[in-house]
């Protein structure tokens, strides 16, 4: 049986013609993009259009891309290019850990920080953010969809509470890029992270948006890349494939991509929840493509690897550094407990996830949790 | 296909030993799953009360995993690191830090066979589909169709001997458990690891405790307990003698194990060693070496392996320590879980917390934990 693939907020596969429009430039097209020659300035164009179509996804200006090695650097630079000793910084506690650890290292250099809590559901309230203001507030940073969950923020109005506050506000939209429209002025943000392998560009890509007139302190001292503020060559070809993916992405949109998704999600959802405990966040607004399952009593990381063995790739938790799980963060945040978080996992669906995978994926799951139940109901200490 | 009757899962940690078995059981065609248990951060009290900020650990080190990692791709089995460290922490780590609190001296290594080896990891294989489990313990196990029971032997290599670490394993764990080192020595296995073209075949053996880099375990205990926030208890008192002479103060009762000489900080004109720990009146007695010797002990916490129970006496050769030779003693129900020993000849240094692990010949009985 081919393998089914459901565990799309870790990564998605190249879309095919994302990497046709790459392969000029790992082959033939490898000139430098800050070159004079005809080599270089080909290279400059490709990126150039590239940013064109990363602009057009997120409805801001080419100029406000930043491109990057993808969402942990776009965050950090966001994070770290807007913070000085003395400033305070609001986030929430189910960040992803590229804008929770980066906080918290600020945290440990003498800025102040405050890590929101979220309610059951995994929703940061706006009055808690306008609540939490201080005169020393420069930098508010929450996420747009959540990449466990698929919760949504907010953001809109956490952006006017920014705004009428003066304060800068950062989005990471990692896990809503190519799942939702994108608009930056709708959101009302100054900095927006995405990353391409999130969306069917190849890894190590992504861009930051930049709203025009931000300063921003580069992470890098080097080249004058990026109108200063990423140096470093640029990585041409990943940059294309970016460029691709955002236009897939959103010719996706346009052809309600997202609905279809959401109608495979919820019948998975709909025959899965009958041997669960709940869907974590399934209250609230989320995108498309996630659902997030406890099982209780189950062990969550036993079943992902008997799923695995079974030609099923689905997640549970965080990866810890030897390749363990973790329980997640974002789970506890919510007020589930450590075995609760360690008993549920996620399922998240990609473009191209079939009627066929899930109907398939449906019966893998149902009968490895019967097994499953069976063995722990034997073995109960 | 796999076929969960005749899957086997492998605990690799990395070492040489496991890895061995993996190409041992790949070369002779099984169905295998390594899995490797993470099961203690070492970064976790690094830099805490004076221990070492820079960890070379052994166990569940990132380099370990890594290694493992390597064996298995290299053999292409599937692999997967599982996270017990929870688990760990309850059933080892904090019974290990209660009982030196208590005056006892701990052996994490059979908590950690009992809860995690053979328990959790038997456990998570049954649930990823696989039926048995093979280690890379020096030891051997048959079914003896006789007496209807699974038998746990010494192996071949008595140097290597591992059995007193696993006189825990019930019939069912040893049903579904493969040490396919029991045949061999450890030069050989080191052989073998040459021949199956495995690049750690040199790497050398772990001998410490594998949560305890570095070996010091006041340390460990102090720093875990300042990282719970819990105060260590007020363990301090008195050195004496079996008669009750005040010979000193000590720091707390954790710092000593019955038996030990150095680190007593007592001048005397004939060496002294701990003869016993009170927990309650925080007294340590401190004597010259033969009151150590002991003619008897009792064992709690029973498990029998050969026999299904203890029928009036029985005689048997006893190890009450890992490096022991077994001496010869008679075995006597004295509860319902509680046997006493009682040796032909005088033991030395009876250690409470210790294991008492009953042998006849190269079978091991059973055994239990002195108190």
């Amino acid at each position: 049986m081919p393998r089914i693939y459901l565990d799309a907020n870790a990564t998605t596969p190249l879309l095919p013609e994302v990497l046709e429009a790459m392969r000029p430039f790992l082959l033939e097209h490898f000139g430098n993009a800050s070159s004079i020659h005809q080599e270089g300035q080909h290279a400059r164009s490709a990126v150039e259009r590239a940013r064109a179509s990363v602009a057009r996804l997120l409805s801001c200006r080419p100029s406000e891309i930043v491109f990057t090695s993808g969402g942990t650097e776009g965050d950090n630079l966001a994070i770290f290019g807007s913070v000085r000793p003395g400033d305070h910084v609001i986030t929430t506690s189910v960040e992803h850990h590229a804008v929770l650890h980066a906080v918290e290292r600020l945290g440990d250099r003498g800025v102040d920080v405050d890590f929101l809590p979220v309610n059951r559901q995994g929703v940061v309230a706006p009055e808690d953010v306008r609540q939490a203001l201080r005169p020393n507030t420069t930098l508010i940073s929450v996420m747009m969809a959540n990449n466990e969950t698929g919760v949504l923020q907010p953001v809109k109005e956490i952006g006017q509470i920014a705004a009428e506050a003066g304060v800068r506000f950062h989005v990471d939209a990692v896990q809503a890029a190519g799942k939702l429209p994108l608009d930056v002025d709708t959101i009302g943000c100054h900095l927006l992270t995405i990353s391409g392998h999130k969306m069917h560009a190849p890894q190590g890509t992504g861009a930051l948006y930049v709203r025009r007139g931000t300063r921003l302190e580069p992470l890098f001292a080097g080249g004058a890349h990026e109108r200063q503020r990423r140096a470093g060559t640029e990585n041409v070809a990943g940059i294309v494939g970016l460029g691709k993916a955002a236009e897939c992405a959103l010719e996706g949109l346009g052809n309600a991509l997202p609905e279809q998704m959401r109608v495979l999600r919820d019948r998975l959802e709909a025959a899965l929840v009958q041997h669960a405990a709940g869907v974590n966040g399934g209250h609230a607004a989320r995108v498309a493509n996630t659902t997030n399952l406890c099982f209780e009593g189950l062990d969550g990381e036993a079943l992902v690897i008997a799923l695995d063995r079974k030609g099923l790739a689905v997640s549970s938790g965080a990866a810890c550094s030897s390749g363990a799980s973790e329980p997640s963060h974002v789970l506890e945040a919510m007020g589930l407990s450590t075995e609760q978080a360690r008993s549920s996992l996620r399922f998240s669906l990609h473009r191209q996830t079939t009627e066929e995978e899930i109907a398939q994926a449906i019966e893998l799951v149902s009968s490895q949790l019967e097994r499953l139940r069976e063995l722990s109901a034997v073995t109960v200490r | 296909m796999t076929n969960q009757e005749n899957t086997i899962a492998v605990a690799m940690s990395g070492g040489v030993d496991s890895s061995t078995v993996a190409a041992m059981l790949k070369a002779e065609g099984h169905d295998l799953v390594g899995l490797t248990m993470q099961l203690w951060n070492q970064r976790r009290l690094a830099g805490k009360d004076g221990m070492p900020e820079q960890v070379q650990g052994r166990c569940c080190s990132i380099d370990d995993v890594y290694d493992a990692r390597r064996v298995a791709e290299v053999l292409s089995i599937p692999y997967y690191v599982v996270n017990h460290q929870e688990r760990f922490e309850r059933d080892v780590i904090r019974p290990f830090v209660d009982e030196y609190l208590a005056g006892r001296t701990p052996i994490p290594c059979s908590l950690c066979n009992n809860h995690l080896k053979f328990d959790q990891l038997l456990m998570t294989a049954r649930q990823i589909g696989a039926e048995r489990i093979a280690t890379g313990h020096y030891a051997r196990n048959e079914y003896d169709p006789k007496r209807g029971r699974w038998i746990l032997k010494r192996p071949a290599d008595a140097s290597k001997d591992q059995t007193y670490f696993l006189f825990g394993l019930t019939q069912e764990q040893l049903a579904h458990t493969l040490f396919p080192l029991g045949g061999f020595t450890k030069p050989e296995v080191r052989e073998l690891a040459r021949d199956y073209g495995l690049a750690l075949a040199n790497k050398p053996d772990s001998q410490e405790i594998c949560f305890i880099p570095g070996g010091d375990y006041k340390r460990f205990i102090d720093a875990y307990l300042e990282e719970q926030g819990e105060a260590p208890p007020e363990t301090a008192g008195e050195l004496v003698t079996a008669g009750g002479e005040f010979r000193g103060k000590h720091d707390g009762v954790h710092n000593f194990t019955v038996g030990q000489r150095k680190g007593l900080g007592l001048a005397s004109a004939s060496a002294l060693y701990v003869i016993s720990i009170d927990r309650d009146t925080k007294q340590v007695t401190v004597g010259a070496e033969q009151e150590l010797l002991r003619d008897s002990l009792r064992a709690q916490g029973l498990n029998w392996i050969s026999i299904a129970g203890l029928i009036g006496e029985m005689r048997a050769q006893v190890k009450i320590r890992h490096r022991h030779e077994p001496a010869w003693a008679t075995l006597r129900q004295t509860g319902v879980d509680e046997v006493e020993v009682q040796f032909d000849a005088p033991a030395r240094a009876v250690t409470p917390g210790q294991a008492a692990v009953f042998y006849s010949a190269d079978e091991v009985i059973g055994g239990g934990w002195i108190v």
